[in-house]
């Protein structure tokens, strides 16, 4: 049981720190892509090729003067950041990062905990998510952060709708809702048994999942409930200092956490093509599975920031025009479709 | 129709293809990874610089003859010239015994640009009947305060020993245009 809880709690200590450091490095990244993508270099001055200029952007956001607005709520503006970074948090817990490693006889999971609801698990603590926008553009007492929570909420609750309906396809044809589950049937793939990754029997789903995605990160083009470019920065327009970096960082998280899950749910998680070929033990397999896990964590993130480089803002009657009419019955037809296709084959 | 590159706007409706976005997407994406790998544009600047032209109107010179003593006799067509009124000046009389100091019987006590309204058009250094100010291809410094963007004659007037070296912009042409001021003036 000691053996048990200190594996878990070394494992939750790793997991959280590389989350964190996933989200700095992604706000490092943002900037670099974003900069590649229009022919510039992008921060070089703190540290070899700017490495360091995530920490100098997290010193600078603790020696910013913190101010908490006169006509504020006050228990509420503070509360606002600490929930919208503990969901964010919360949700890495059922991501499967690796498969098991054999240590002195003993099996243990890369996963902190193998709920058999994972995906039903990640959705409740999204829907949480945005309690922390919406209360922190509400406590703040001014227009423009709470027009931005009304925002940033309704495209939210919209396109989870979407997203769940996506799922449901893919949990008909997978017959569980865990995701280390769902992740071991993507197992062997190229190679061995041609068992595909789940985007080649699922590209409608996951392309209304990676939309949905795109939406519930607020993210470009769905990214108007922040749109710095056009309004004043919506639901964190009265927030300062770290809180304002709470906000910040965990919309990183949650990329970095979306990213994981469409990785996990479409694209094989820690399975990598030849995995039962190279003919290494069971251990060095599963450090090289999550290293490839890794590997297509960073691709979606890059492509995250790769499409918001790339594509202007939708307008708010377009993305709710987008949400409801055609990615919704999208979803629906996909999961008739997917049904029929399970009922003919019966794979 | 000046151009010919005028279009007629055609408004017809998207096809199944441009309605779903996808296509207009990816060929979006394919445009911009082209530019991941494209050459950059950025100039580092402090390690590198960008090359300026030798005749770059830059930072302003106030010269001094060959003897050492300063041009300007505070006549104030530099100030009348200026379109930004940037340049202020105080005149003086030249007492006995500083004739080695200042070359005509008047000179200015206080010359001062402000570097801050400046706008570089290089028409006090045509205006200047005694070729005295003159501008260089030196950049004004950054600051962090107004007040030190105000150049007195401290940082205007060459010094003796360190003479500025304008003969790049003084070609001959220029040279052959200045001996006939009326040109420029009278139009």
């Amino acid at each position: 049981m000691i053996a048990f809880l200190t594996y878990k709690g070394i494992l939750v200590l790793v997991i959280f720190i590389i989350t964190l450091a996933v989200a700095a490095y992604s706000t490092y990244a943002e900037r670099k892509v974003a900069a590649f993508l229009q022919d510039r270099i992008g921060p070089d001055r703190a540290g070899p090729f700017g490495l360091l200029q995530p920490l100098a952007d997290g010193a600078k956001f603790f020696f910013k003067e913190e101010i908490i607005p006169n006509v504020s709520n006050k228990v509420l503006f503070v509360l606002g950041p600490c929930i919208a970074m503990l969901t964010a948090l919360m949700a890495g817990v059922v991501i499967p990062w690796g498969n098991t490693v054999f240590l002195g006889g003993k099996e243990y999971a890369l996963q902190i905990a193998d709920l058999n609801i994972g995906i039903l698990y990640v959705f409740g603590v999204v829907s949480i998510g945005v309690y922390g926008i919406m209360i922190g553009g509400w406590s703040s007492n001014n227009k423009f952060s709470l027009l931005g929570a009304i925002r940033a909420s309704a495209q939210m609750i919209s396109y989870e709708i979407a997203m769940g309906l996506s799922i449901i396809a893919l949990i008909l044809m997978t017959g569980t809702l865990s995701l280390r589950e769902i992740t071991l049937q993507q197992a062997g793939g190229i190679g061995s048994h041609w068992n595909f990754w789940n985007v080649v029997y699922q590209p409608l789903g996951f392309i209304i999942f990676l939309v949905c995605a795109f939406a519930e990160c607020n993210r470009t083009p769905f990214d108007l409930p922040e749109c710095e470019t056009e309004l004043v920065g919506g639901y964190h327009t009265e927030y300062s200092s770290m809180k304002l970096g709470l906000y910040l960082f965990s919309e990183y998280i949650n990329m970095f956490i979306s990213s994981a899950v469409i990785s996990t749910l479409y694209f094989g998680g820690f399975n990598f093509p030849f995995m039962n070929n190279v003919g290494l033990s069971h251990n060095w397999i599963t450090v090289l599975g999550s290293a490839f896990f890794f590997g297509k964590v960073v691709f979606f993130i890059f492509f995250f920031m790769w499409i918001r480089w790339t594509i202007p803002r939708f307008r708010y009657d377009q993305l709710m025009n987008l949400g409801w009419k055609i990615l919704l019955p999208l979803a629906i037809f996909n999961i008739a479709l997917t049904g029929l296709v399970s009922l003919l084959f019966s794979r | 129709m000046l151009t010919n590159r005028s279009k007629v706007v055609v408004k017809k409706e998207m096809n199944f293809w441009e309605r779903i976005y996808l296509p207009a997407i990816l060929g979006g994406i394919i445009i911009t990874i082209k530019h991941l790998f494209r050459r950059k544009a950025t100039v580092r600047y402090p390690e590198t610089k960008r090359y300026i032209s030798d005749i770059w109107r830059g930072e302003h010179v106030l010269k001094r003859d060959e003897h050492g003593a300063e041009r300007c006799t505070a006549c104030g067509l530099c100030a009348v010239a200026c379109p930004a009124e940037a340049i202020t000046m105080t005149a003086a009389e030249r007492k006995k015994g500083e004739e080695g100091l200042y070359r005509e019987e008047k000179y200015a006590s206080v010359y001062e640009i402000n570097m801050l309204r400046c706008i570089f058009c290089g028409l006090c250094e045509e205006a200047c009947p005694k070729e005295a100010i003159f501008l260089t291809n030196r950049i004004v410094t950054t600051d962090y305060d107004r007040e030190s963007f105000i150049y007195g004659k401290d940082k205007l007037v060459e010094p003796v020993d360190n003479r500025i070296d304008v003969t790049v912009r003084q070609t001959q042409a220029v040279q052959e245009f200045k001996q006939h001021k009326s040109f420029s003036h009278n139009r």
